[in-house]
Parts: C-alpha cells; structure tokens; sequence
C-alpha cells in the first residue's frame, strides 16, 4: 500500500504536472526550432509572440462571454483560439513582410535578424502591455477539475490524493493533436518535405523548384499556430502575464537547443526533458522516501537537490552540460 | 577637427538636451539623468568592446551589472560580527572546498588522458564535492540567516569606502566572464546569445536567493555614499553661503528679513540634491573619460587592429598567427569588467542593492539597443547611444503624454480609450525602444556615429 502511495505522490505532484508544462513548451520550441530552421536566426520575440497570441485568445473569450457564448464544461477559450491564431498569424506575416524579408533579401548574416528579432520583442511586448496591461490575468472558465484529490482518495482508499485538473488533459490532448498534424504534414505532404529540404540545404531546394516565398510564409503561419495554441494552453493552466511569457522564452530556447535546435521532434521532446528535469530536480522527495523506506531510514531532512528559487537554472545548467558534451542537441540538430 | 564634426554635433544635440530639460523640468531631474547616462555609457563602452572590436554577442550583461553591485554591497558593508561568528568559519571553509574542487580537477585533466574513465572521475568528484559543500554550508547558512534577519541576517563586508567596489566589480564580472568565456565562447553566435542570457539568468537567482551573501531579494539598504550627504550639506557654512552667492539676484529682492531666510533655506534645500547629484556626475565622468582614453588608445593600437582583423575575417586572423580563441577570451574578460565597474556604479548612485530589480529588458537588452544605435565599433558613438538611448527611456513617458494628448484632443476626458492610453503611458517606451531599433537597423545599420577606420 505504501508502494502505491508513493506512486501516486509522484504522478500527482511531478508526472502529471511536468506532462502539461512540458507540453507546453514543446510547443513553444518546436516553432523557435523551425524558424531556426527555415529562416536560420534566433527569434527572441518567441515568448512575446506567445503573450500576443494569447492577449488576442483572452479578448476573444471576453467578447464571447459578453455573448453570452460558453462551452459548458469546456473554457469559453477553445472557442476564441482560432479567431486569435488568425490575428497572430496577420501579425507574424505582418512583421515578417515589414521587418524580416528585407535583411533575408539582402542576405544579412543570422546575427543580424537577431538582433532585429529584439526590436520586433520590444514592439510586441509594447503592444501587449499597453493593450491588456501588464497584470496577472485568469481567463478560465468551465469544469476546473477531472478528478479531484477527496475523490480520488475515496475512490482508492490511498493516503495520496491524484488531482488532475481539466486543463492538463487539456493541453495534452491538444498537444498530441496539433503535433501529430504538424509532423503528418512536415513528413508526409509535398510542402512539408519541401519545408524539410529547405531546412537542410537551401541551395539545392531552390534548385528543384521549391518556391521560396510559399516556405517562409508557411513557416511563419506554423509559428503563429503553435505560439498562439502553447500561450493560450499555458495560460489557461497557470494565467496570463506577459512579464511570464517573456521569461519562458529562456526555457523554451533551452529545450529547443536541448533537442537539438533546427529539428522539430528533437525540441518536441527537449519540452519534456527541460519540463521532468525542473521539477524532478526541485521536487522534496521526504515523503516519498517516507513512503518506501522502513521507519528507522526515514529522513530529516527535505530530501530536496535544489531549492524550487533554482528552477530556472536547472534548464539552464541541462542546456550548458548539453553544449559542452553534445554541441549539436540530444537528437542531432544542426551543429552550431 | 573636420572628422570630428559630426560627433561633435551629436555631443552638442544631447547636452542641450539635457540642459533643456534642467530649465524644462529640474536641474535636479536633468543631473539624474546625466547620471544615469554616464552610467548607461560605461556600460555601453563594455559592450562595445565586445561587439564592435571583436564582435562577440554577449547577452549577459545583466549578470555581470548585478556582479558588480554586489561588489559594492560586499565593500562597503560593515562586517556583521555575529553573523561571521555564527557561520564564518563554515563558509570560509566551504572556499576552501571549492578551490580544492577546482584544483583536482585541474589535476586529473592534466594528468590523464581524455577517456571515458576521466570524465566519470570528474563528474564524481564535482558530484562529491558539491555534497561536502551542502553539509558544511547547510547549518552554516542556517545560523547565519537567523542572526537578526529584519536588519542583516548576512555576513556583510568589508567596511571599506564603496568606490573601492568600482574596481572590485571589475575583477568580479571578469572572472564570471573567464569562466563563461571557457564553456561557451566557441558557440556560433547566436549560439552564444543564448548561451550568455541563460547564465545572467542563474547569476540573478543566485544573488537572488542565497540570501547570507547580501541578503536575497530582502535588498541592502542605505549604503555608505562617497560623496557628502545632503543633511550635512545644509549644516554647512559654506555651503549655505555657496546658495546664496548663487541666488544673489532673486534673493536681494526680498526684503523681509524673515521671507528672506525662509527662501535662502528652501533653495540650500534644493542646492543640496543638485550638489550631491554634481559631485556623482564629476566622479561618473571621471570613470568614462578614463575609459574612454584607455579604449580608444586600444583601438587604434595594434592590438585593436587585430581586434579588428579577427572580427572581420576570423580564419584569415588565425592563419597569420593570431591566437583567435585567446583574444575572444580576452576580450570578453574585458568588456565584461566594464560593465562591472558600471553595475557598481549604479549602486552606489542608488545607495541600495535590490536584486529583484535586474530584468533582462532592462539590463541587457536596452543596453544592446544602445550600442547598436550609437554606433557599434566607435567608442563616442556608443556613449552617445548610451545618452540618447537612456534620456529617451526617461523622457518617453512626457513625450508620450504629450502625443496622446494630442492625438485624442478631439475626444472627452473621460472617454475610456484615452484613459485606457494614458494608463499604459510607461509601456510606450518599449514602442520607442523597439520602433527606434528597427528604424536604425534598417537606415542606419552602423548606428548614429558609424566606426570610422583611420588608415595610416
């Protein structure tokens, strides 16, 4: 029984949690991957992009609930992420168009819309503040729990409760399906392939006749999917704020790099390296030892590796031992 | 002189500026934006020693500013006796620890082979040592922190006079900036700018949250100043008597004794800030001019040649001999101690050390926005996006005022778009920042004063 409990104590305050972080930013390092990718610069305005696209998600919910629109058990958002992934990918092509073409025309070196992609941080982070302000915000609505602790302990009889809120099976079940239809049509469809070979050697897949322009502007649209759909998925799960979103573009360039930075999949799963290794490593394993341990080896102490103020250096330390020994990424990226 | 003439134009524009908003606003208003200017450019020269000599993308310049205030905080606080009595030994031991790590790791990198075996003997050794570390520091830290935790609950430091700090966060920043240049220098660039904005980001949380090295996010309070305080000031004979000789005219209008000296108090009142404010900004223009000598001397020595020619043509530089990755290192130790010096600089201007307030957007980005603006690669071009950049900071609020005022003159004062727009006013200057970065980027790529190469 203590065995299960232990179990249990894990799934409810690592697995389950780490599951949905992880997913979410998966979904932030897959575009940052494939921007890197196809357009070959690091876009520092990911985490801004995501606070845009999830700005636009909590007006439209607003709106929507002024309607008098819900979904019942579902949050009012579901409904209002389309509608925002429209204005954000208008928004991507936009800068792209006004901002980005012109340094990819003249061929400028990646450093270079690097730094652009800072001025084009500053611009958004401006635009989402002065529109929704820089304050903390919830925006979920509908049945907040699947299952709740209580229930769960009298559904087993366990000491630990599981608690699983609506909008973790939400993200990941949102997750599996925005992934499985990205790698379906990176993999599968003829623009994807041509978006792949891009990616690998631009040269000969301007040669076959791959058109440039389409490449760009699908990544661009991918991106504002994936930016929109992570930033509203975090959001709904913790809240909006858009000093947050900015920071998470730190872990999100982490598990990009992580997975090897330029490969969709490889960042997929650098999102749940980065998201397991944070909470694993800051997670205070007393009561689990408690648990599977006989009473005389019981713990004093908290059993915790690091303070949870380290969460953040966590990443950062996996990412800094990552470059050292394997420079281009668990999963073979591009060689940097 | 001719070559010197758009600089000295700029110069001007932004002096008058200044001036401008002295008669405008306050003097008082105008020396702290100097002040902050003059720091702004130290920080700039730093970074431009890296981008514009060598073209190294650093984005850790918040670590190193916050390396450098807490030199400051460790110079210039007394030592805390209880605390070191409680926990010192502990934690000089613990020093001891670290060196002992570092040196046998040193000995086994040098005395075996690269294997398998030596990586695993590394890491168990780390591993080890960090355990140590934990069990002697632990209850130290413990003890430490509880010694009267509302006031210090911290080891403190040297009681010195804080402009020792300058150099000390020099030489804090450049070992932070020796260690990172090991691990990350040989990344591509942008690599790198990632590389280095992760680890300010560590740097912040260990300040942040080891809170016996200067009390965490509990911020240090009313450091030692190196200049007069403006209470003592107004004690002052002669300071007093430096007010009036300076008001002479609106004070010999008044004839009432009793209005007169009411006046006279009002305006040493006054002088006294803006005095205290004159003295940092002398001793800030100290510091910038000497780095700027020193800098400039750099760049047109051979060594800025150098700087120059690996810059532009890495593997060009390598095949004449030049020792590319011992140069880099170099160069980032470098810049990187500059911007130690500025970061103690600006806490000994705050007189407090609050580790909460270093952000990314602040410390390192808007610095970026500087250097690029300015003009990378020229040292006068640097400072001068390091005053422009930081006045705009400031002003961007007024000038925003005044636009949306302008813009919504047609609508009512209570109409909620123009409150909404008057309420986010302080997000404007991000727009600015932003708006003004990708304008130069694409007009101006060299930035406002562009590098000049003076062949000989």
């Amino acid at each position: 029984m203590d065995f299960i409990n232990a179990i249990v104590l894990l799934l409810n305050y690592i697995f389950v949690p780490a599951l949905s972080y992880g997913s979410q930013l998966a979904l932030g390092a897959i575009f940052v991957s494939l921007i890197y990718g196809i357009l070959r610069f690091a876009y520092f305005t990911a985490g801004d992009l995501m606070s845009f696209g999830t700005m636009f998600t909590i007006l439209f919910t607003w709106y929507f609930q002024s309607l008098g629109i819900t979904l019942g058990i579902f949050p009012t958002a579901l409904l209002a992420i389309p509608f925002a992934i429209i204005i954000t990918i208008l928004f991507t092509l936009g800068t792209d168009k006004l901002v980005f073409s012109y340094y990819r025309i003249k061929k400028s070196p990646p450093v270079m819309l690097a730094m652009v992609s800072i001025g084009t941080m500053f611009v958004t982070q401006a635009i989402v503040r002065i529109i929704i302000g820089p304050f903390d915000r919830s925006f979920f609505d509908g049945e907040k729990f699947i299952l709740r602790a209580n229930e769960f302990k009298e559904m087993t009889g366990l000491n630990e409760g599981l608690s699983i809120k609506s909008t973790q099976v939400l993200t990941l079940f949102v997750t599996i399906i925005v992934v499985s239809i990205l790698f379906w049509f990176l993999n599968k469809t003829k623009t994807g392939k041509g978006m792949r070979a891009y990616s690998d050697n631009e040269d000969l897949a301007l040669l076959s006749g791959i058109d440039p322009k389409k490449v760009v502007m699908i990544t661009w649209v991918i991106a504002a999917v994936l930016a929109t759909i992570g930033g509203a998925l975090y959001g709904l799960d913790k809240s909006f704020k858009p000093f947050t979103y900015f920071n998470n573009m730190l872990p999100i360039f982490a598990a990009a790099i992580v997975g090897g930075i330029g490969n969709p999949f490889g960042a997929f799963l650098g999102g749940y390296v980065i998201a397991f290794s944070e909470i694993l490593l800051t997670y205070a394993y007393r009561k689990f030892f408690v648990y599977i341990l006989p009473e005389s080896l019981e713990p004093n102490s908290l059993v915790q590796l690091l303070s949870t103020d380290y969460k953040f250096a966590v990443s950062f330390s996996i990412l800094v031992i990552v470059l050292l020994f394997r420079p281009s990424g668990i999963f073979k990226g591009k060689v940097l | 002189m001719r070559q010197y003439s758009d600089v000295i134009t700029a110069y001007a524009i932004m002096s008058g500026l200044i001036i401008l908003v002295g008669f405008l606003q306050s003097w008082s208003i105008a020396l702290s934006i100097l002040c902050f200017c003059l720091i702004s450019a130290v920080m700039t020269m730093g970074a431009n020693i890296q981008w514009g000599y060598a073209g190294l993308i650093n984005f850790g310049i918040m670590g190193y500013t916050a390396l450098g205030g807490l030199a400051a905080v460790l110079v210039s606080v007394p030592p805390v006796k209880e605390a070191w009595q409680v926990g010192g030994l502990n934690m000089v031991l613990c020093l001891f620890v670290i060196a002992l790590i570092i040196f046998s790791i040193r000995f086994i990198l040098k005395k075996f082979k690269k294997s398998n075996k030596r990586s695993y003997g590394i890491a168990f050794v780390i591993i080890a040592g960090l355990i140590v570390l934990r069990l002697i520091s632990a209850p130290a830290i413990e003890s430490i922190e509880a010694v009267s935790p509302a006031t210090t609950g911290f080891l403190g430091g040297f009681g010195l006079p804080i402009i020792f700090s300058w150099i000390v966060g020099a030489f804090f920043a450049g070992a932070l900036a020796f260690i990172i240049g090991k691990i990350a220098l040989g990344l591509r660039a942008d690599y790198l700018a990632i590389a280095t904005l992760l680890i300010s980001e560590i740097v912040i949380a260990v300040i942040k949250h080891e809170d016996w090295l200067a009390r965490g996010v509990k911020n240090v309070i009313g450091l030692k100043r190196p200049v007069p305080y403006e209470i003592d000031l107004q004690t002052k004979e002669w300071f007093v008597n430096l007010v009036a000789k300076f008001n002479q005219g609106t004070l010999s209008l008044i004839t009432d004794t009793l209005e007169k000296q009411q006046l006279l108090k009002q305006l040493v009142i006054e002088g006294s800030t803006v005095f205290v404010k004159l003295c940092y900004a002398g001793l800030f223009m100290i510091v910038v001019i000497i780095l700027l000598i020193i800098t400039q001397k750099a760049l047109y020595s051979p060594w800025g040649r150098m700087m120059r020619a690996i810059r532009d043509n890495e593997e060009a530089a390598n095949a004449m001999g030049k020792n590319v990755v011992k140069q880099h290192l170099l160069i980032f130790v470098l810049g990187s101690a500059i911007v130690g010096i500025a970061g103690a600089m600006m806490v000994t201007y705050d007189g407090l050390f609050t580790p909460g307030s270093y952000r990314p957007m602040r410390y390192t980005f808007l610095i970026w926005v500087m250097v690029i603006i300015g003009g990378s690669g020229n040292n006068f071009g640097a400072i001068l996006g390091g005053f422009a950049v930081w006045f705009l900071w400031i002003e961007a609020a007024p000038i925003a005022l005044y636009l949306i005022n302008f813009f919504t003159t047609g609508l009512e004062e209570t109409n909620t778009f123009r409150i909404h727009l008057i309420n986010s006013i302080p997000y404007f200057r991000y727009l600015m920042m932003g708006v003004g970065l990708l304008l130069i980027m694409r007009y101006k790529p060299k930035g406002i004063l562009p590098e000049k190469i003076r062949h000989v």
